[in-house]
Order: structure tokens, then C-alpha cells, then sequence
């Protein structure tokens, strides 16, 4: 073919040419494979209440991100399947016996006060499902904590955690290890099974969607700092059960990794890591929660612009 | 055969696409006319000696500078002055530019003799008059970095055979050609400079170049061969020193104050060509590939030759063109004219079919911050992204921006498809105004 004839307009423009082929919905894709192992071990301990659950807070998201776009008249983004994300999370952060109701009030707060007033996708400045949560848990504290005992449906005295600080408790059993770790414990719905959320973490690692930095310095700071406190005497703490039960795994590495909510630099991720570890421990031993897991994340969810703002590194070559 | 001793930071790794890896270079003939820009350099312009109606030969220097960074300007064919006049430039600059008429004879001028040896200064001199740059794409004077100020020290040549852009081969096939001419203008250098020890950098997707230059340089234990990783912009040069030497060239200043002094395989080899004939830089080995060319090649092109010409030269294109690049993907100029002309610092020309040459609309940043690991200089680019678009740009400064290399890591991760190096070039461009302004 002559050149002459085919180059009426060429596209001008920066360098680089070429874009790898990742998308802001791969990602959130990615990010929803990883969550299908902890779906299922959702539905397995605590069934149709689960797939209730998962599937009211998962609608009233992404229906709540459309009617926020229609109303503020901006292209609807529910295609980038960062609403999903936040539904199925927020649904794994309740407690089974929700009532559904509920759950859809949490989904539309996440999304409509926390995400889009604050200008959408990338924009929020804590996490909208653990800020949703938090949200139910101080408007209906009972129904955020009736719990169920997992395969049977009845109604559960305590999670393993409020076993452990013995409140209200005494003399109701410790699980064992190995039912926090496949998951057969009362609690929130994708929270119990460890098992289940490490495959998920797994999936996200090797994707590259998430890095090592957040859960390790998170659990590596929760295990330090159980050993050492934990126990009557220091250096006596349970550290295994600290970290499988509650929602600490869940928390390491699928909410304390949310992208605008975490920091930018790896140095910083492993200050915000350290400082979500500190803040778990201390609220599980010496606070008024058994569980500390979302405030932790949530209060240093607010500390992630100074984090930033003190840890610019030196550039390459730089002073 | 050495190993590097550190890994770049960051990085990303590209679809290679060295498709043009075994294809020899082909000689493409004397064009009808060529346009010859003044302007192929880092430093000052040069300006026409020459006149229109004047003939010229093969050669001839047409356009020369007085000033100390600069580098003169040759004719690549015989014939006649038809015209000179300032034209717009792919960067957006109108350069003057010689446009001459081809007599289809190319009579070699008078004027073009092997240089003179053993005389250290005549011979940079020389190669100050044959016109070199960098010929990697930076385009800075070969002369003014083989005769670096007295107090530095350079201890090490670096020879930068990366090649780490994608599609591009001609360094590749100088490598694979002349083995030979690369190794003596390596010696030629050491001996300018003195400088006792040299080590050329090679990515590893490269064995074939690594095997015939190791054959060159057996027994020889002043040069080296390191076989770097292969991954993009492992050929960037602070990078490539880096990973070299484990030395970092610090903010805002010169290989040579760590004492190290690169060049690329095809200026190297260039100059080993220049002793033997004298001819100047008139011609450059290039690659003419992407999705949209009928026929990739690589091929060997008279500067000036306009690039409708080469293309024509490479069967034409195979589907409608959407983009034409000057360089690699990852670095090189978008051009908007079939007019512009193969110059200096090209090694590469693509043509992108309009399906792969548009990148994906923008949406918000999610903050994911890939674009901070896969930065080599450690910075941040999505900070670069929302200052520029704020028009705080003095903050960019606070935030290292004058350090960016421009190589597109950023942009190529950015899952949001934002335009990071577009906003580091405006805010870059802003901030020299502000300086100039407060002058």
C-alpha cells in the first residue's frame, strides 16, 4: 500500500505509547475473586443468611453509587465494580443475624456519605465499609452484636474474642485453634474462617493487587505485642488466637490494603501497618470492645495523609 | 563476563517485540530530496553555511556553532540548496532546516579525510567537526564529553548496549553487524581518556551480541561484559551506572562526578568508522517496525530523508496508521507529519495502528500506588498528577520533580490510564517559566 493515501489524522500526544493492559476493574475483579473463598466459607458456617447478607449490602451499594451519579449528574461508575468491593466487604464485617434492613442502611451509608460526597472512586478518606460498620455498630449495637453460632444457627453467647477478655463470659469455652482457623466460630460473616481469607490473600499477593507491607507489619505487630501483653504475666500471650480470631486477618489484608486509604510509599505502608497493630492490641487488652480491629484501621485510615505528607522519600540520587 | 552488582528500582517490565532482532540492515537508497534541521543536538542551534542555489557534496558541514556545546550540521547527498526556512518540529519548536536536492551522484566533499592520530586534541577535535552525538536518543556532543573538566576524575567507561525499549534493534544488529568496529571505538575512547577500564552493558535478551563481543574482547581484561536484567529503563543512564557500579549520580549532576563516563554502542562505533574514513554523521541505523508497517526492517537511512520516504521503503503500511513515533513506545516523539525527517538521535520509527495508539480514557485515581513502585528515580508521580492539575507548581519542585527521567513507567502501570509524564512535562515546563520569571 502507498503511504500517501492513509494518513489523514495521526494521534499526537506524551510519551509512553504503550499502557500495560491493567484497568481500575481489573483490580476491583481481582479483588472480588479473592473474596469468593471467604463467600463460600460464609456460606457454609452461617447459610441462606449469608448469601442474604452479601447479596442486600452488595445491591444496596451499587444501586446506591447509581442513584448518586444520576442525582450529582456524573458518568455512572458502577462499572469499575469498586461498589461490589465495598458491599461484599461491609457484608463480611456483620453479623449473620442482621436484620437485612440494616445491612442495606450500611451499604447506602459506605457508599453515598462515605465514597461519593467525598468525590467517588479513589477519593474517600477512610474505609467506606468499615466506616459503615462502625456506623450500624453505634446506631444498633444489639443487632451488631447478636452472634450465631456457625453450622447450626443458634444464638451464640460471644465470639472467641470476648471469651478471651472474659467480660460478660465466664466460663464459656474457648473454641479450639483449628475451628478459628477453618472458620467454625461465631462471628462476623467472612471473618471467622482464616483459612478461607489467607487463600484470598494469596490470590491478591500473587496478582499483585495488594503488596506485603500493610498485613505483615499488622500481624507482625498484633503477634508482638499479644506476646508481650497478652498474657497474666508479660511475654505469656496467646499470640496464635489473637491473630485467628476476630476480624484481624480479614482486616490486615483486605481492608487495611484499600488503596486510598492506606499510604503510598512502602515505608509509609509499614508505619500505617504498625500503627493498626498498635491500636488492635491495645483496644482488645485495655478498651471497652473485645474486638479492635475496625477502629484501629479506621483511626489510622485518618492518619494516612501525614504519613504521606512526612515520609516523601529522598528521589534516586537525591540529597 | 561480569554480573551487574545492584538492581534498578522500579521498573517495569515491557512486551519486548524485538521483532526485528535477524533482520539485517538494509542500505535504502539516496532520497529524491532530504531537509536537514539544524537543531539534531542537546545545545545551541546551528547556524546554515550555506546559501540556497550553493551546490554541496557528501559531508559537507552546512550548518556549524561557535559555541562550546553544540555540534555541526553535514549534507548527506550531493546536489543543490533548494531552501532554507524554519520548520515546526515534532516537539513543538520550528527549527531552521536546509532542504536539498539530491543530484543522485553523492560526490564525497573535499574536506572529508581520516582523521589525524595520535594527536589527543586534533582528535576530538575531529570528532567535535564529524558532527557526533549521543546517539542512544539523548543527542548530547560526543566531543564535550570525551574532554571533561581536569578535576574529574573518571575511573570507568561505560558502554550502554542495553537497548531496553521495545521494538527497537539497530544497536542490537550495530552489535551483531560490527562487533569488531563497536570494541575499537571502545579502545579509541579508552585511549582519548584514559580512562584504564571499561564495561559494556548488555540486557540479557541479547545473547547472541553478548557471545560475538565476548569473542572480541577475550584475553582483553580492560573490558568487560556485563549482561544486565533485562528490564525497562535499565539502559536509562543513571540506571544503567547504577546497576553497573552501585554508584548514584546525584541530583542535578554528571556521570563524570562519580566518575564515570558513558556512551552508547553506536556512537562508539561510530567513532571507530570516523578514524578509518573521516566521513561525518550523515547516515543512521534504524528500525521500522510496529503493527501498522507491511515490512519491519531495519535500515540504514541518509539524515534528512523525509519519513514518508522510509516507510515507502518498507512496503508502506499495512493497515490505517494511527500513530508514528520517532523512538521507542515508552520515550520516543509522536510525529504528526510524514514530512518530518529521519535525523541524529533517530533509532526507530513506528507506526502504531490507530486500535493500539489510543490509550484508554482517564478516570480518578485510586491511589493504588503503583506508579511510586515502578518509578526508577523513587518518586512519586501521582502527587506530580494532582499538583500539575491544581497548578501548584511549586510544590512539584518540593516533591524531586526536576529529578523525573520522562521514561513512562508511571503512565504504563497507571491503572487509571492517568497522563503522568504529560503532567510532569506541563508542570516541569511551568516551573521553568516560574524561574524565569523571578530572574
Amino acid at each position: 500500500m502507498r503511504v500517501e493515501q492513509n494518513t489523514n489524522i495521526l494521534i499526537a500526544g506524551s510519551s509512553p505509547h504503550l499502557k500495560s493492559d491493567s484497568t481500575a476493574r481489573k483490580i476491583m475483579l481481582d479483588v472480588i475473586i479473592a473474596m469468593l473463598p471467604v463467600t463460600a466459607a460464609a456460606i457454609y458456617f452461617f447459610g441462606i443468611k449469608a448469601v442474604l447478607v452479601i447479596a442486600v449490602t452488595t445491591a444496596a451499594c451499587v444501586l446506591a453509587e447509581f442513584i448518586m451519579n444520576k442525582i450529582m449528574k456524573k458518568p455512572v461508575t458502577i462499572g469499575d465494580l469498586s461498589a461490589v468491593v465495598t458491599g461484599m466487604l461491609l457484608a463480611f464485617n456483620l453479623p449473620p443475624n442482621i436484620p437485612l434492613w440494616m445491612a442495606a442502611v450500611g451499604g447506602a451509608f459506605a457508599i453515598i456519605v462515605v465514597k461519593q460526597l467525598f468525590g467517588g472512586l479513589g477519593m474517600n478518606f477512610i474505609n467506606p465499609a468499615l466506616s459503615a460498620r462502625a456506623f450500624l455498630m453505634a446506631s444498633w449495637p444489639v443487632a451488631m452484636t447478636t452472634w450465631t453460632e456457625p453450622l447450626v444457627d443458634t444464638i451464640s453467647s460471644a465470639t472467641p474474642l470476648a471469651i478471651l477478655k472474659g467480660s460478660e463470659t465466664a466460663g464459656v469455652a474457648l473454641p479450639s485453634l483449628l475451628s478459628l482457623f477453618t472458620g467454625s466460630v461465631a462471628g462476623s460473616l467472612g471473618e471467622t474462617s482464616a483459612l478461607a481469607i489467607l487463600i484470598g490473600a494469596a490470590y491478591m499477593l500473587v496478582r499483585r493487587v495488594i503488596t506485603f507491607e500493610i498485613p505483615t507489619a499488622y500481624i507482625g505487630t498484633v503477634a508482638l505485642t499479644s506476646w508481650v501483653l497478652g498474657g497474666s504475666t508479660l511475654f505469656t500471650g496467646n499470640v496464635l488466637y489473637h491473630l485467628l480470631a476476630g476480624g484481624l486477618m480479614l482486616g490486615a489484608f483486605f481492608m487495611a490494603t484499600d488503596y486510598p486509604t492506606s499510604p503510598i510509599t512502602a515505608r509509609g505502608k509499614i508505619v500505617f501497618g504498625i500503627g493498626c497493630g498498635l491500636l488492635t492490641t491495645i483496644i482488645r487488652l485495655y478498651g471497652g470492645y473485645p474486638e479492635g480491629v475496625c477502629y484501629s484501621i479506621l483511626i489510622m485510615n485518618l492518619t494516612v495523609p501525614l504519613i504521606d505528607k512526612f515520609l516523601i522519600p529522598k528521589s534516586f540520587g537525591g540529597e | 563476563m561480569g554480573k551487574p552488582v545492584k538492581s534498578i528500582r522500579g521498573g517495569v517490565s515491557i512486551p519486548h517485540h524485538k521483532n526485528t532482532e535477524n533482520y539485517a540492515t538494509e542500505i535504502m537508497g539516496v532520497p529524491r530530496r532530504v531537509i536537514i534541521p539544524m537543531v539534531q543536538h542537546i545545545g545551541a542551534p546551528c547556524q546554515p553555511i550555506v546559501q540556497k542555489g550553493d551546490l554541496v557534496k557528501v559531508g559537507q558541514k552546512i550548518g556549524s556553532s561557535s559555541a562550546a556545546i553544540s555540534s555541526p550540521v553535514h549534507s548527506s547527498v550531493s546536489g543543490t540548496v533548494v531552501d532554507i526556512r524554519p520548520i515546526l518540529y515534532a516537539g513543538g519548536t520550528e527549527v531552521i532546516s536546509v532542504e536539498i536536492e539530491s543530484d543522485g551522484t553523492q560526490q564525497v566533499h573535499e574536506s572529508v579525510q581520516p582523521p589525524q592520530l595520535g594527536d589527543r586534541e586534533a582528535l576530538i577535535n575531529a570528532i567535535r567537526e564529524s558532527g557526533l552525538v549521543g546517539l542512544g536518543g539523548a543527542g548530547f556532543p560526543t566531543a564535550v564529553k570525551l574532554s571533561p573538566p581536569k578535576d574529574k576524575k573518571l575511573d570507568l567507561l561505560i558502554i550502554n548496549g542495553a537497548e531496553c525499549e521495545s521494538y527497537i534493534t539497530s544497536d542490537y544488529r550495530e552489535m551483531i553487524e560490527n562487533p569488531d568496529s563497536v570494541i575499537e571505538g571502545v579502545r579509541i575512547i579508552m585511549e582519548l581518556t584514559g580512562i584504564p577500564k571499561a564495561l559494556i552493558g548488555i540486557e540479557s535478551n541479547k545473547p547472541e551480541a553478548i557471545r560475538l563481543l565476548s569473542e572480541r574482547i577475550a584475553g582483553d581484561k580492560a573490558i568487560d561484559i556485563i549482561t544486565l536484567k533485562t528490564r525497562y529503563p535499565q539502559g536509562g543512564e543513571k540506571q544503567l551506572i547504577y546497576a553497573v557500579t552501585g554508584r548514584k549520580v546525584p541530583t542535578g549532576r554528571l556521570p563524570s562526578d562519580v566518575g564515570v563516563l558513558v556512551h552508547n554502542v553506536a556512537t562508539v562505533s561510530f567513532i571507530a568508522g570516523f578514524v578509518k574514513t573521516g566521513m561525518p554523521l550523515i547516515k543512521k541505523k534504524v528500525t521500522v517496525d510496529g503493527p501498522a508497517i507491511a515490512t519491519p526492517k531495519n535500515v540504514e537511512i541518509l539524515i534528512g530523508t523525509p519519513i514518508r520516504e522510509v516507510f515507502d521503503f518498507c512496503g508502506g503500511f499495512s493497515g490505517k496508521p494511527g500513530k508514528i513515533i520517532m523512538g521507542g513506545p515508552m520515550m520516543g516523539v509522536a510525529q504528526f507529519s510524514l514530512e518530518n525527517t529521519v535525523i541524529k538521535q533517530t533509532n526507530a520509527l513506528l507506526v502504531f495502528t490507530e486500535e493500539i495508539a489510543r490509550i484508554p480514557a482517564e478516570i480518578a485515581c485510586i491511589k493504588c500506588s503503583r506508579c511510586v513502585a515502578a518509578c526508577p528515580m523513587n518518586l512519586l508521580p501521582l502527587y506530580f498528577n494532582a499538583c500539575t492539575e491544581k497548578g501548584m507548581f511549586k510544590r512539584l519542585q518540593d516533591l524531586h520533580v526536576l529529578d523525573c527521567i520522562e521514561c513512562g513507567c508511571c503512565s504504563y502501570v497507571c491503572p487509571s490510564a492517568r497522563r503522568l509524564v504529560q503532567s510532569i512535562r506541563y508542570g516541569k515546563a511551568e516551573l521553568r517559566k516560574l524561574a524565569q520569571e523571578v530572574k
